[in-house]
Parts: C-alpha cells; sequence; structure tokens
C-alpha cells in the first residue's frame, strides 16, 4: 500500500458505499438466498416451501443424468482449454516471429475477442446447418452424416469447435504480450546457448511464459464452465433433451424451465464449491511450479 | 524564514522497527543543513518527518517557533523537491507550478506573478506551456525547484533531488542550488547519500548511521576530525584507510604483528583503530625517522583517474590493504617496496570497540 | 538470428482466414435472398439485396408484438454497452481510491468482501439473482439490466493494481501543494488514469454489449430487447419455420457485433494494454 495515505473517519467508506451497496444486495444476498433454498422443497407455484435438509444435494448427485452432464462439463471444459491455448500459443510465437506484417496478423487475429458468444454460436449453427451449412459437404466427402442438434457427438463436436474459436484471440493477446515482453537479450542469450530454435522453444521461452499461460488456464477453465452459456445456448435452440449441455445450462435449465429452485439451488452452491476449489488451487499448487522472474 | 528545531525525534514502524532513534538538531535561519548516510539510516525518514509526510513517533518538530507535529503538509509552511520530481504529469509546466497556489485561493495576478518571477529565475520562462514529459531531465529538475520556490516557504526540503541527474548536469545543479538558496536566504534541508554533494553544498552536515546523528559540524570539520570510524570511512573518498592497531610499552603494532613507528604519543595499552586519510600519506626516501606515522608496504596495483593516481599496497605480513594518493606523474610497479610517511596532526586514533574518536 | 520462414507466413495466414472467414460469409450471405441462400447454402459473393435487407432489419418491426425493430436494439445495446461501462468505471474507481488511499479500520475487511465476487460468476448465482430483482420490481427496466451486473469486483482490481503503481510522491507533493482527498481524487488522479479509463470502458463495453444470458432473464418485452439478446428471437424463429429469414438473422447478427469490433479494432493498443497490464 501507499506510504502516505489519507486518513479520515467517514470518507472511505462514503467512497465505498455504492461498490458494497450494489454487491451486497446483488451478489451477497443472491448467493446466500442460494444456499438457504438449497436446502429447501419449493411447491411448483411458489407458494411454500418445506425444509429437507440436504435432499436436493443427494438427488441432484445421484441422479445419472447430472452425472453425464457433468461428465461431459469436464470433458468439454479440458478440450476447449487444451485446443484454444495450444492454438493460440502457435499463432502468438508464428506473430513474433515474422518481420513483416506482424501488426496486421495481430490485427486479424484477435478482433474476435469481440464477437458475443450466441454471435459466434449462430455462426456455428449457421456452419454445421444441415440445409445450408458447407460443413456438411466435408463431412459427406468423408462418409459422416453430421447431424448438429440431433446427434449427441455431433452437437458437442460443433460446441466444442465454436468455443474454441471464440477463445483464441483472447489467449493470442495474452501469449503475444507475454512473449513481447521477454528481453530481447534474453534472446540473444539463447539463441548463442542452444543452436535448435525447437529446442530454445521449449527450454527458454515457454518457461517464461509459465505465468501468462498459467493464468490463462484458470481463465479458460471459467470461460469454458460459464462464458460459454450463449454458444450452448444457441446451439441446442432450446431443445436440451438429447443434447449435451454444461452444468451451468443445467442450472438455467432446472431453475427457469423447470421451476426446481431447490435442485438448481443445490446446483449453483456445488458449482461454486467447484469454482472454490479452482481458484485455490491456482494459489496454492500450481503457482509454486512456475517461474516468476 | 524560520529556525527548525528537532527534539529528540523517533519513528518506531510496525511497533518494532526503529528508524529513527531520538535526534535532535537546531537549525538556524537561513541555514543550509545536509542529512547524510547510508541508505535505511533514517535520513529520509527524518526529512519526511519535518514535512508532515510521517508521522512522528515521539519527539517533537518546530518550524519556527511553533510546533508542527500534528500540522498537515499543506500548512507547515514547507516546500518539498523529490528525488523522481513527482511533477503532476497531465498538467503544464505553469500549472505545475501554480497548483499549490491555487489551492491556497491566492489571486490570479499574484500567482502568475510569482510563476513568472521563479520561471525567470529557473530559466524555464520557454517552457511554462509544456508538459512534463516533453522536458529533459535537467529541465523537469528545474521546475521541481520552481514548484518550491513559487510557495516562498519557511523552508526547503529536499529528498535526492539530483540523484536521478546525469554526472554532468548533476554537479551543475548542485552549484544552481547553492546559489539560489544563498540568494533566497531560505533555511534548507537536504538529503543525500552522496558524500560530495553533501560536503560542497552544506553549511553543516549531519552524518546518520543507523537511526543515530554520528556527527554534525561544518564539513572541513567533519572531514578533518570525524567523530566515529563510520563518519571516517564515509566522509572522503576514496575511504580513510582504517588500521587495527595494538598499543603496549613497545609502541604501535598492527593486530597481525608489524610493528609501525612513531604516532603512539600518549596511548593507553589496549587496541585502536588508527586512520590516516590517502591523500595525507606521503612517500618517504627510506625507512622510518622523525615524528609521525611510518609505514613499509609493498603495491600491489596503480590505478590512475586523472589529475591524481592511487596506490593500492599492503604489507609485508599481510593484513589490510591500503591507499595512498600520488601525483599523476608517479610510475610505480607491482611488488615495489615503498615508504609511507603522515604528519602527526592527520593521524586518528578511535575506540576498537566503540569506534569513537580518541583525542 | 532467426529467420522468417514461409511456413510461418502460412500458418498465420491460415489463423486469420479461420478467424476472419465465417463472419465474411455471413455477412455476403446476408446480402442475398433468403430463398437464395436456402436453396444454395451459404455464400461468398456479394447478392446485392444489402440496402433492402438491413433497411428492413433496422428500422421495420420485428418479432411477435411488432415493437422491436434493429435499431431500438441497436439504442438498448448501446445503453447497456454504454451504461454498463460507465456504471463500473464510477463505482470501481471510488471504490479502489478508498482501498489504496486511505487507511481504516475495516479496509483490508471491505477489500474480502469486494474482492470475493471475483470468485463466483453471474451465471452461477442467476436464479437467486433473478429473484432479487424481481423482489425489487426492476423486471423489464434499463437499471434492472445493468445493475446487478455490476456486483463484481473486476474494475475495482484493474483500478487498484493501477493506482498502487502510482508514484507515491504524487500524493505526498499533492498535499504539501494543499490537495485534500477529493481534490487529489479530482485534479490528479483521474486525470492521470485516462488511458486507464480508455482502456477499461472499452473492456467494458465489449462485455456489456456481448451480455446475453441476464439480459435475456430481466426482459421478456421487447422494447427491451438489445441485438444480443435478439439472437435468442432469431433462433426460435429458425427452429420453428420452412424457409426461415437467414438474410435477416445473419443482418441482425452482423449488427450485433459490429459496433464491438469497430471499437476494440480502432482503440487496439489502449484496449490490449488495459487487458493484459492489469488483468493479472
Amino acid at each position: 500500500m501507499k506510504r502516505v495515505q489519507f486518513s479520515s473517519a467517514s470518507l472511505p467508506y462514503l467512497y465505498l458505499l455504492p461498490q458494497l451497496a450494489i454487491i451486497v444486495i446483488f451478489f451477497y444476498w443472491p448467493s446466500v438466498q442460494a444456499i438457504q433454498s438449497s436446502f429447501y422443497l419449493e411447491d411448483p407455484f411458489g407458494f411454500s416451501s418445506t425444509f429437507v435438509g440436504l435432499d436436493n444435494y443427494t438427488d441432484v448427485l445421484e441422479s445419472s443424468s447430472y452425472a453425464e452432464i457433468a461428465r461431459f462439463t469436464v470433458v468439454f471444459t479440458l478440450l476447449v482449454t487444451f485446443l484454444s491455448l495450444s492454438l493460440a500459443l502457435l499463432f502468438a510465437v508464428k506473430a513474433d516471429a515474422v518481420l513483416k506484417g506482424s501488426s496486421s496478423y495481430k490485427t486479424l487475429l484477435m478482433w474476435v475477442y469481440a464477437v458475443a458468444p450466441p454471435v459466434a454460436g449462430l455462426m456455428g449453427v449457421m456452419f454445421f446447418d444441415m440445409h445450408i451449412g458447407p460443413f456438411l459437404k466435408f463431412a459427406d466427402a468423408v462418409g459422416w452424416d453430421f447431424r448438429i442438434g440431433l446427434d449427441y457427438f455431433d452437437t458437442a463436436f460443433a460446441m466444442v469447435v465454436i468455443s474454441v474459436w471464440k477463445q483464441i484471440p483472447y489467449n493470442f493477446i495474452f501469449f503475444l504480450s507475454g512473449l513481447q515482453a521477454i528481453p530481447k537479450s534474453l534472446r540473444e542469450a539463447g539463441a548463442i546457448d542452444c543452436r535448435s530454435g525447437f529446442r530454445r522453444f521449449w527450454t527458454i521461452t515457454l518457461p517464461l511464459l509459465a505465468p501468462t499461460a498459467f493464468f490463462l488456464l484458470i481463465i479458460n477453465m471459467t470461460y469454458a464452465l460459464f462464458d460459454t452459456f450463449g454458444i450452448v445456448d444457441v446451439v441446442v435452440k432450446d431443445k436440451a433433451a438429447n443434447n449435451p449441455i454444461t452444468l451451468v445450462y443445467k442450472v438455467y435449465m432446472d431453475g427457469f424451465r423447470g421451476g426446481d429452485i431447490g435442485g438448481s439451488s443445490a446446483q449453483s452452491v456445488i458449482l461454486m464449491a467447484v469454482v472454490f476449489v479452482l481458484t485455490i488451487f491456482q494459489f496454492r499448487f500450481i503457482e509454486r511450479r512456475v517461474h516468476y522472474n | 524564514m524560520a529556525t527548525i528545531t528537532l527534539d529528540k525525534v523517533r519513528k518506531v514502524y510496525a511497533g518494532t522497527m526503529e528508524a529513527v532513534k531520538g535526534v535532535s538538531i537546531d537549525i538556524a535561519d537561513g541555514e543550509f543543513i545536509v542529512l547524510v548516510g547510508p541508505s535505511g539510516c533514517g535520513k529520509s525518514t527524518l526529512l519526511r518527518m519535518i514535512a508532515g509526510l510521517e508521522e512522528i513517533t515521539t519527539g517533537e518538530v518546530k518550524i519556527g517557533e511553533r510546533v508542527v507535529n500534528k500540522i498537515d503538509p499543506a500548512d507547515r509552511d514547507i516546500a518539498m523537491v523529490f528525488q523522481n520530481y513527482a511533477l503532476y504529469p497531465h498538467m503544464t509546466v505553469y500549472n505545475n507550478l501554480a497548483y499549490g497556489l491555487k489551492n491556497r485561493g491566492m489571486p490570479k495576478a499574484e500567482i502568475d506573478k510569482r510563476v513568472k518571477e521563479a520561471a525567470r529565475i529557473l530559466e524555464i520562462d520557454d517552457y511554462l506551456d509544456r508538459k512534463p514529459r516533453a522536458l529533459s531531465g535537467g529541465q523537469r529538475q528545474r521546475v521541481a525547484m520552481g514548484r518550491a520556490i513559487v510557495r516562498e516557504p519557511a523552508t526547503f526540503l529536499f529528498d535526492e533531488p539530483l540523484s536521478n541527474l546525469d554526472a554532468k548536469l548533476r554537479v551543475q545543479m548542485r552549484v544552481e542550488i547553492k546559489r539560489l538558496q544563498r540568494e533566497l536566504g531560505t533555511t534548507s534541508v537536504y538529503v543525500t547519500h552522496d558524500q560530495l554533494e553533501a560536503m560542497t553544498l552544506a553549511d553543516r552536515l549531519v552524518v546518520l548511521n543507523k537511526g543515530n546523528i554520528e556527527q554534525i559540524g561544518a564539513p572541513i570539520e567533519v572531514y578533518d576530525r570525524p567523530a566515529s570510524t563510520f563518519v571516517a570511512s564515509f566522509i572522503g573518498s576514496p575511504a580513510m584507510n582504517l588500521l587495527d592497531v595494538t598499543s603496549d610499552d613497545a609502541g604501535l603494532k598492527l593486530v597481525t604483528g608489524t610493528g609501525l613507528a612513531g604516532a603512539a604519543s600518549g596511548l593507553d595499552r589496549g587496541r585502536y583503530t588508527l586512520g590516516v586519510r590517502p591523500e595525507h600519506l606521503e612517500i618517504a626516501d627510506g625507512a622510518a625517522s622523525g615524528e609521525g606515522l611510518s609505514l613499509e608496504v609493498t603495491v600491489n596495483v596503480l590505478e590512475p583517474v586523472g589529475a591524481e593516481s592511487f596506490v593500492y599496497a599492503s604489507f609485508a605480513d599481510g593484513g589490510p590493504q591500503i591507499v595512498v594518493r600520488v601525483s599523476s606523474h608517479a610510475r610505480h610497479q607491482p611488488g615495489e617496496k615503498l615508504y609511507l610517511k603522515a604528519m602527526p596532526q592527520n593521524v586518528h586514533f578511535f575506540d576498537a570497540d566503540t569506534g569513537k574518536r580518541i583525542d | 538470428m532467426y529467420r522468417t520462414r514461409i511456413t510461418d507466413h502460412l500458418i498465420l495466414i491460415l489463423g486469420s482466414l479461420m478467424m476472419i472467414g465465417p463472419v465474411a460469409v455471413l455477412f455476403l450471405t446476408s446480402t442475398h435472398d433468403a430463398v437464395e441462400v436456402h436453396r444454395h447454402g451459404l455464400m461468398a459473393s456479394w447478392g446485392g439485396h444489402f440496402l433492402e435487407t438491413y433497411n428492413k432489419v433496422l428500422f421495420e418491426p420485428g418479432g411477435f408484438t411488432g415493437q422491436a425493430t434493429g435499431m431500438r436494439m441497436l439504442m438498448n445495446s448501446m445503453i447497456l454497452g454504454i451504461g454498463f461501462a460507465v456504471g463500473k468505471i464510477v463505482l470501481s474507481m471510488l471504490a479502489a481510491y478508498a482501498i489504496v488511499y486511505f487507511r481504516f479500520r475495516m479496509g483490508t475487511f471491505f477489500f474480502w468482501v469486494i474482492f470475493t465476487t471475483l470468485l463466483l460468476p453471474l451465471e452461477v448465482r442467476i436464479v437467486p439473482s433473478y429473484e432479487v430483482v424481481q423482489k425489487l420490481g426492476m423486471i423489464n427496466t434499463y437499471q434492472g439490466m445493468i445493475v446487478p451486473l455490476l456486483a463484481s469486483a473486476t474494475g475495482t482490481f484493474y483500478f487498484r493494481q493501477f493506482f498502487k503503481s502510482v508514484p507515491d510522491e504524487l500524493l505526498e507533493a499533492a498535499r504539501i501543494d494543499g490537495a485534500g482527498p477529493w481534490k487529489f481524487f479530482i485534479d490528479i488522479l483521474v486525470p492521470i488514469s485516462k488511458t486507464m479509463i480508455a482502456a477499461i470502458f472499452i473492456i467494458m463495453f465489449v462485455y456489456g454489449w456481448n451480455q446475453y444470458l441476464w439480459p435475456m432473464m430481466m426482459t421478456s418485452e421487447e422494447v427491451y430487447f438489445t441485438l444480443v439478446r435478439g439472437i435468442k428471437q432469431i433462433m426460435l424463429v429458425w427452429v420453428g419455420s420452412q424457409i426461415p429469414d437467414y438474410n435477416e438473422a445473419f443482418a441482425l447478427a452482423v449488427l450485433a457485433m459490429l459496433p464491438p469490433v469497430i471499437v476494440v479494432v480502432v482503440f487496439q493498443s489502449w484496449f490490449i494494454k488495459g487487458l493484459t497490464e492489469s488483468d493479472k
């Protein structure tokens, strides 16, 4: 903190008040309510609710459909994180290496950051559409009877492709600025010490990028878990029945469409726990293995 | 104009770390005081307590007749020049100078007059419309000075204001600060870790070490009669040679064994630290004779620096290396044997345990 | 030294095509008429119905109640994007200022109260949030759309990092110059944060503009629909009809991405600086 600070009995509270008020009303209140209603069963009309203890949790955790959605969410998260990170890293390394046109490539590769996930989803649906989608021609050529929205695997495939496409720019921006932050002298020292460019990448560049990559790892997992909601919603077109969905989508489905407030709240609390663990993991375990300056 | 009185001023951080340990100084009206010491000696903390930027744990700071312990920095009638200048980056030079005056509610015409006057004195009239980032280091330094001058304060406080400048500019600005202070006659407290800056600027030096005052005095006094081994090694460049010696009936000896002729008059038996400056050692024709200190050493290396050269030499039995200033024309070869001599008034003795001067 | 190889450029060109291709096709297809698209699939050529389609989408009411023109949705998106960005900046600058520049007893406690919000995204507590907003009677209002989204610490976090990097001496010099807390904030801190504010404005504008789930829940009346929210409507129509109005759907999607894309591309350097320097 600052060497010199103001001291005042009321001012800091006054400055904090607007932010705190909003956080208390729209963050803490709902969060507490989520936890509370996860222990209650509400009747379908919302007139009364009864305390049911951990029933909502056991119902959720024992349900086979929840387990299946959880499994899909894990696979989806890992695939999206891995693919978007690797592709972005590839592009960043190349954009950093070329002398000419570097800034044009940068613009071309980053601007999709501004596209909303559901708009990306719409484009994906159009691309994979059974009537007008050009992908169908490729699929036909290799004998793949591609049916988005009808076939579980095909829909999942489209979801992953769209989610990766949407996330590449974000990772690219961070990898590129991470690469550009590596001092020139260090690259020169590397060039003198190590002849093979490939080896140099693995032994010098990558370890120096580790803090960036680690930061992105967590961000990407959060992205795949939560921010892909718009993509999932557009791709499954409200017909979740036979389609893959993520856990967040299920919270929304059960809470809003199904009117199962208790079950939906229990799922919310479980997701909160997952995010908490992710964050703790971030601070405790991985950070130690990363080289910081 | 004002006097500044520090009375047993202490600063304790986080309840345990004592950065300033009860410092008392009386600063006369119009005096230029330099606080000097290595980093972490508490000099900046002391200055910041005078400025009101740091709370005083115990003790009292008076500016003029007023105790200012609880008074806001803006109301202490001080101005401060910071090491990194702390110019407001989004304001023009003119507004940088005027900001403090505006906050005091001074009339526009008066502000304008003062800013123009300060700009004239500092020769920054041409840059008044520029932003700080369009100025060179030296110009920024002048603007920082200008911001202090326009306030017409009772006291100037300088926190290492020259350490971000290159060597040549530093000398130039040093002279300028001295001239300005003479002209304005404003009481000034100046913090630096550079002993040369301290020597050239100060009316009186305050040498600080670990939160305590080691010595207060005019620069030449401090140089001639350092109060402790710390001051002896801090003031002067290269530093004073300090040798651990023992005194007994036979005379003076290095702790490593070599006997030293002369210079032991009147010392009790025991261990001492003997100090002699490189510039006070002369090369003699032969072995010891007459009064004063005589040494016999072997040359390790000769280091010419232009106007003069320095010989680094050691004693036959090892022991510490000593430095001797010689003429730039001297040609001494490594391995050559030298006889050195120093006048008795140039040989200092310090208590081996406390490091305090013994007269 | 490293020499650029042809393969480097090849990879980058392929990547760029991958990013830009789908959007180009989307735009080009939107200039054809719906029957043509239905018959021949997506188009990679100029269709000549640009003015006609975009005119219809922008100015003729569509949807179910016939209230939401493209213009109306564009305006709603603007309100959401700008309202969110401005709200975020004002709230978070004030909060970060209190946290960084004041010494007060509850400081650490409030710091944690605010920063805990980074742990739980809105999506996780979406149902109870909806109930709270409903209780407050804010459904189908702009406040209801914007204010709950402000309940997170991202902006506060950015500004806290930035304020911490401002040299201490600036505050000290200002205090000697007689500036109190509010004067220092307005005269010094806000002006020197200009670039940071611009960067955060861009990031937050894009974030607000692109909101989907929350506006979808908050608004049932079409007059409040945003462009991104409108995508949902497009999909419902798509599912229901024999020959969907592909061209209009795509035109709407183009409109939905145009403003944020322009902002990000034009203010690229600020935006990247803001994103990468403060996100860690």
